[in-house]
C-alpha cells in the first residue's frame, strides 16, 4: 500500500528533484489508465469482429483475399520497431541523444513502412471487391484494422513533435514523461497488433 | 415538424441547413426559442454591461480549480434539469389528455413526442445526472483526501467543456433542426439512416460522443488522484467512503465509456459512411448494437449510483454522530457492486430469444447483485440505531432515499425474473421501475449531498424549511407519479404511448399528473432555496465562517468554506478513519502548525474552454454535413493542442507569507472554539480510535 501512498506534501521543502519524480510517476500512471480504456475500445471493435466474423453477405469471403506473406512481413516490421524503441529507451537512459534520435528514427521508418503496406493492402482489397460497404464482415475488418493503423499514425505524428521537443529542450523531465508515455503507447499497439494478426488473418486465412 | 423538411442534398457551403429546420411556426417550440433567445441575449448584455467578461474568464472559465469546475458542472446540471423536466411536464399532460374523453389526442403529435421522451432521457442521464454527480465529486473528493486539486487540472477542465458541448448540442438540436425520436438508446434498426433519415439521430451520435469523451478523461484524472494524490497515512482502507465509491464508480467509467465511444463510432459509420455493422441486409447484426449499448448502459447506472451511496454514507454518518456501521463491509460491498454490475447488461433484452440458460444467468447476476446493495442499506440503518439521530434536511434526503430506493430494489428483483419480464417487458413498469431507483437512489442521494456540502462549496448554508419542503414535495410526488403507472404497466400500457386509448387508464394518467406537479413544487422550492440563501449569504444564520458547519468527521470540513485554492495550508497526517473527528479529540484541530512551505499549484489555462468549445463547430458541421466547418474545427483543434503542448510556465508556487497571511485570517475566525459541539462531546469524546490492529487500516 505505501507505493500507492504520496507523501508529496511531506517534503514540499524547494524540493525539485522530488516534484520531479512525483510528477513523472503520476503522468506515467494516468497514461497507463488511458491504456486500459484504449485496450476496452480495442475489446469492443474484437468483439464485433467476432460477432461478425461469419456475416458476409453475398460479398467476397477473406480467405480468397488474404496473403499471410505480406502480414507476416508487415508484422515483422512491427515487432522490429518494438525493439529498436527499447533501443531508443536504453539511449535515454543513458542520456545519450543521438542513440535515443538514431533509434526512434528507425522506429519511425519502420512504423512509416507498416503503414505503407497496410494503405497498399486496403487499396488492394478495394480493388478486389472488400469495401468497408460490402457486407458485415468487411465493415467489422475495416474498422478494427484501421483503427489500429489510426493509432500508429498518431504514434508517428507524436513522434515527429517529440522531435521538437527534444531540440528544444533535450532530456528535459518533461520529455523523458513523454518519451516513457509514447514508449508505452509503441508496445501497447504491437500487442493489439499480434490479436489482429492471431485473430483476424490467421483465422481469416484458414 | 415535418421530418422531411429536415432530408435534403447537402450545399457545399450550408450543407443540409436552411430557414425551413427552424420550427417558427411549432406552437410549443416558438415561443421557447424566442424567450431563450431574448433571454440569453439580457444575460450577456448585463454581463457586458457590468463588465464581468474579464473577471469570469480568468476566474471561472479559465480554471483549473476543481471546486470552480465542479462548482460550473452543478450549474449546467441544475438547469438541464429544468429544461429535461419540462420534458416530463409535456409527456405527463400530453399522456393525461390523450387519455382523456374530453380531449382525446391530446396536443404532441408522434413525431414531436417521440423527440420529448427522447431528449428527456438523454438529457436526465447524460446532462444532469452524470453532471451533478461529477460535479459534486470535483468539489468534495480531493479535499476528502487532502489533495491541493486532481492530478491533472487541465484534463478536468476539458472534460468538463466536452461535456458542455454536448448539453448544447441537445439545446441547439430543439431549435435548429430536431432531436433524434428513437428512445434514450437509439435501437437499430430504428436509429439506422434508412429509419432515420434526418438529422436528429446525429445530434444524438454527436452530443453523447463528445460528452462521453469527456467522462472517460474524467475518469482517468479521477482514478489517477485517489491512487496518486491522498494524504500522508491515508491508506486505501482510511479513506472516506464517498472517495471509495467515487473511486468505484471511475474504474467503472475507465472501463466502460470506450465501449460507449466505439458503439455510437459504429452507428456514425452506418450513417455517414454505409458501413454495415447494425443495417439489415449485408451481414448487418441489430442485436449487436443492443448488447453493446447495455455493456456500456448497465454499469453506467451503478457508476451514477455509487458516489450517491457514498454521499449518503457521509450524511448518516455525520447526522448520526456516530461512526459510519460496517466500513469495511460497506466497502466490499461497493467493490462487489462494481464487479457485479459488469455481468447483468443482458436483463435489459431478455425477451431477445438467448435461451433459457443465458437468460437464467444474467438472471441470477441481477438478483445476487441486490445483495451488496441490500447490505449498505443495513448500513445505513444501524449507522443511524442508537446514534443522536440530527434530522437535518440533508438527513431528509437520506430518509427518502432508504424507503424509495428500497420499493425500486424490489420492482427491479421483479423484473430480474426472465419469466415475469416476458410478461413486463416493454411496459410503463419499467420506466416505474427505473425512475424509482434512479430518482430514489441517485438523485436523492445526489441532493442529500447537495445540501450537506452546498455550505463547504460556497461559504453558505441552504435554508432548512424550504429544504425540508423540497424533500417532503419529491417524496410523495414521486409516488404519486409513479405508482399509478406501475399499474398501468401490470394491466398492460406499454411505454412511450403517444396515444392511449384505454379509458382505464384515465384516473391513473390524472394521478400521475399531480404527482408530476409535486415534484416540479419540490424543484421549484430548490431553486428559490438556492437563491434565498445565497440571497442572504452575510446573515449569520446563513454564512459559514467554521468552515465546519456540521461538526463533521472528514477531512474536507478541515479547511475555509469555501477552501482557499490551495485547498490546506498544510496537510495533516492522517492516523484514522474520521481524520478530523481524530483531531478534534486530540485536540490538534485548527492549530497552527509550526511552519508552512510554498505550495505548488498549476496555472491557469485558455486550453481548456478553446480546445473544448472548438468541439462544437465541428460537432454541429458534422451533424449538418458542414465539411468545411467540420475541416476547420479539427485544424483549429489540432493547432491549439501542439501550441498548448509547446508550453512552459504551466505552474507556480505560493509562497509562504501569503500562505501565513490567509491561514492566520482563517484560525482567527475559529479562535476560541471548542472542537465539538457543546450537544456532541458526550458522544464524541467517548470514540475509540480506527482500531489500530486491523490489519487492513494500519499502513504497512
Amino acid at each position: 500500500m505505501t507505493a500507492l501512498t504520496n507523501d508529496h506534501d511531506l517534503h514540499d521543502h524547494d524540493d525539485h528533484h522530488h516534484h520531479e519524480a512525483e510528477a513523472a510517476d503520476r503522468y506515467v500512471f494516468g497514461f497507463w489508465l488511458y491504456i486500459i480504456s484504449d485496450c476496452l475500445l480495442f475489446s469492443t471493435l474484437f468483439a464485433t469482429y467476432a460477432v461478425m466474423g461469419q456475416s458476409f453477405g453475398s460479398g467476397i469471403k477473406p480467405e480468397e483475399l488474404f496473403d499471410l506473406g505480406f502480414v507476416a512481413v508487415e508484422t515483422a516490421l512491427l515487432l522490429f520497431s518494438s525493439f529498436t524503441f527499447g533501443m531508443a529507451m536504453l539511449g535515454a537512459n543513458a542520456e545519450n541523444m543521438a542513440k535515443t534520435k538514431f533509434w526512434l528514427i528507425i522506429t519511425a521508418l519502420l512504423g512509416l513502412s507498416f503503414l505503407g503496406m497496410e494503405i497498399y493492402e486496403f487499396v488492394h482489397f478495394s480493388h478486389e471487391g472488400a469495401t468497408p460497404q460490402t457486407s458485415g464482415y468487411w465493415t467489422s475488418f475495416y474498422s478494427l484494422v484501421a483503427t489500429h493503423g489510426l493509432h500508429v499514425t498518431a504514434g508517428l505524428i507524436w513522434m515527429f513533435f517529440l522531435f521538437i521537443h527534444f531540440k528544444r529542450d533535450g532530456f528535459s523531465n518533461e520529455n523523458k514523461i513523454r518519451l516513457a508515455c509514447l514508449s508505452l503507447f509503441w508496445h501497447f499497439l504491437d500487442i493489439i497488433w499480434i490479436c489482429v494478426f492471431s485473430f483476424v488473418y490467421l483465422r481469416g486465412a484458414m | 415538424m415535418v421530418q422531411t423538411d429536415l432530408i435534403k442534398d447537402p450545399h457545399v457551403l450550408t450543407g443540409k441547413l436552411h430557414w425551413g429546420v427552424i420550427p417558427f411556426h411549432d406552437p410549443v417550440v416558438a415561443p421557447v426559442m424566442f424567450a431563450a433567445i431574448l433571454g440569453g441575449l439580457a444575460l450577456l448584455a448585463l454581463i457586458t454591461y457590468k463588465g464581468w467578461w474579464g473577471y469570469l474568464w480568468k476566474e471561472w472559465f479559465t480554471s483549473v480549480d476543481h471546486k470552480k469546475i465542479g462548482i460550473m458542472y452543478c450549474i449546467v446540471a441544475l438547469v438541464m434539469l429544468v429544461r429535461g423536466f419540462s420534458d416530463a411536464i409535456l409527456m405527463r399532460t400530453h399522456q393525461a389528455l390523450a387519455t382523456s374523453d374530453a380531449f382525446g389526442e391530446g396536443y404532441l403529435p408522434p413525431e414531436h413526442y417521440d423527440q420529448i421522451f427522447t431528449a428527456h432521457g438523454v438529457i436526465m442521464i447524460f446532462f444532469v445526472a452524470t453532471p451533478l454527480m461529477v460535479g459534486i465529486m470535483n468539489v468534495i473528493m480531493p479535499l476528502q483526501i487532502g489533495a491541493r486539486d486532481v492530478a491533472y487540472p487541465f484534463l478536468n477542465s476539458l472534460s468538463f467543456y466536452l461535456f458542455l458541448v454536448g448539453a448544447l448540442l441537445v439545446n441547439i438540436s430543439l431549435f435548429v433542426g430536431e432531436f433524434a425520436a428513437t428512445g434514450w438508446l437509439a435501437y437499430t434498426p430504428l436509429s439506422g439512416i434508412e429509419y432515420s433519415p434526418g438529422v436528429g439521430v446525429d445530434y444524438w451520435i454527436w452530443a453523447l460522443q463528445i460528452s462521453g469523451i469527456g467522462t472517460t478523461l474524467t475518469a482517468v484524472n479521477f482514478v489517477a488522484t485517489i491512487l496518486k494524490m491522498r494524504a500522508p497515512g491515508m491508506t486505501m482502507m482510511k479513506m472516506p467512503v464517498f472517495t471509495w465509491t467515487t473511486f468505484c464508480a471511475n474504474v467503472i467509467a475507465l472501463v466502460i465509456f470506450p465501449i460507449l465511444t466505439v458503439a455510437i463510432a459504429q452507428l456514425t459509420l452506418d450513417r455517414y459512411l454505409d458501413f454495415n455493422f447494425f443495417t439489415n441486409d449485408d451481414g448487418g447484426n441489430q442485436m449487436m448494437w443492443v448488447n453493446l449499448i447495455w455493456a456500456w448502459g448497465h454499469p453506467e447506472v451503478y457508476f451514477l449510483v455509487l458516489p450517491a451511496f457514498g454521499m449518503i454514507s457521509e450524511v448518516t454518518a455525520t447526522f448520526s454522530r456516530k461512526r459510519l456501521f460496517g466500513y469495511v463491509s460497506l466497502i466490499w460491498a461497493t467493490i462487489a457492486i462494481m464487479l457485479l454490475s459488469f455481468l447483468v447488461w443482458l436483463h435489459h433484452f431478455f425477451t431477445m430469444g438467448s435461451g433459457a440458460s443465458v437468460n437464467a444467468f444474467f438472471g441470477i447476476m441481477t438478483m445476487i447483485i441486490g445483495i451488496p446493495t441490500g447490505v449498505k442499506l443495513y448500513n445505513w440503518i444501524f449507522t443511524m440505531y442508537k446514534g443522536r439521530v440530527e434530522l437535518t434536511a440533508s438527513m431528509w434526503w437520506v430518509i427518502a432515499m432508504l424507503i424509495t430506493f428500497t420499493v425500486g430494489g424490489m420492482t427491479g428483483v421483479m423484473l430480474s425474473i426472465p419469466a415475469n419480464d416476458f410478461v413486463l417487458h416493454n411496459s410503463m413498469f419499467v420506466p416505474a421501475h427505473f425512475h424509482n431507483v434512479i430518482i430514489g437512489g441517485a438523485v436523492y442521494g445526489y441532493f442529500a449531498g447537495f445540501t450537506y456540502w452546498f455550505p463547504k462549496a460556497t461559504g453558505v448554508k441552504l435554508n432548512e424549511t424550504l429544504g425540508k419542503w423540497s424533500v417532503a414535495l419529491w417524496f410523495f410526488g414521486y409516488f404519486f407519479a409513479w405508482i399509478p403507472l406501475y399499474y398501468t404497466g401490470f394491466d398492460g400500457m406499454t411505454r412511450r404511448l403517444q396515444y392511449v386509448d384505454n379509458p382505464d387508464w384515465q384516473l391513473p394518467m390524472y394521478i400521475a399528473l399531480i404527482g408530476v406537479a409535486m415534484i416540479a413544487a419540490g424543484i421549484g422550492t430548490q431553486v428559490i432555496n438556492i437563491a434565498w440563501s445565497i440571497y442572504k449569504r452575510n446573515d449569520p444564520q446563513y454564512k459559514d465562517v467554521t468552515g465546519d458547519p456540521w461538526d463533521a468527521h472528514t477531512l474536507e470540513w478541515y479547511t475555509t468554506s469555501p477552501p482557499q485554492f490551495y485547498n490546506f495550508g498544510d496537510v495533516p497526517y492522517i492516523k484514522d478513519r474520521d481524520p478530523l473527528l481524530n483531531m478534534k479529540q486530540e485536540g490538534i484541530a485548527y492549530k497552527r502548525p509550526e511552519k508552512y512551505s510554498r505550495i505548488h499549484m498549476p496555472k491557469n489555462t485558455w486550453a481548456g474552454p478553446v480546445l473544448g468549445l472548438l468541439t462544437l463547430p465541428m460537432g454541429f458541421g458534422f451533424v449538418w454535413h458542414i465539411w468545411w466547418m467540420v475541416i476547420a474545427s479539427v485544424a483549429a483543434i489540432f493547432a491549439c493542442w501542439v501550441k498548448l503542448n509547446f508550453e512552459r510556465d504551466k505552474d507556480y508556487y505560493v509562497e509562504v507569507p501569503e500562505v501565513e497571511r490567509i491561514e492566520d485570517e482563517f484560525l482567527k475566525s475559529n479562535e476560541g472554539r471548542s472542537f465539538y459541539f457543546e450537544k456532541h462531546a458526550k458522544y464524541y469524546k467517548k470514540w475509540k480510535p480506527t482500531d489500530q490492529n486491523d490489519s487492513s487500516v494500519v499502513a504497512k
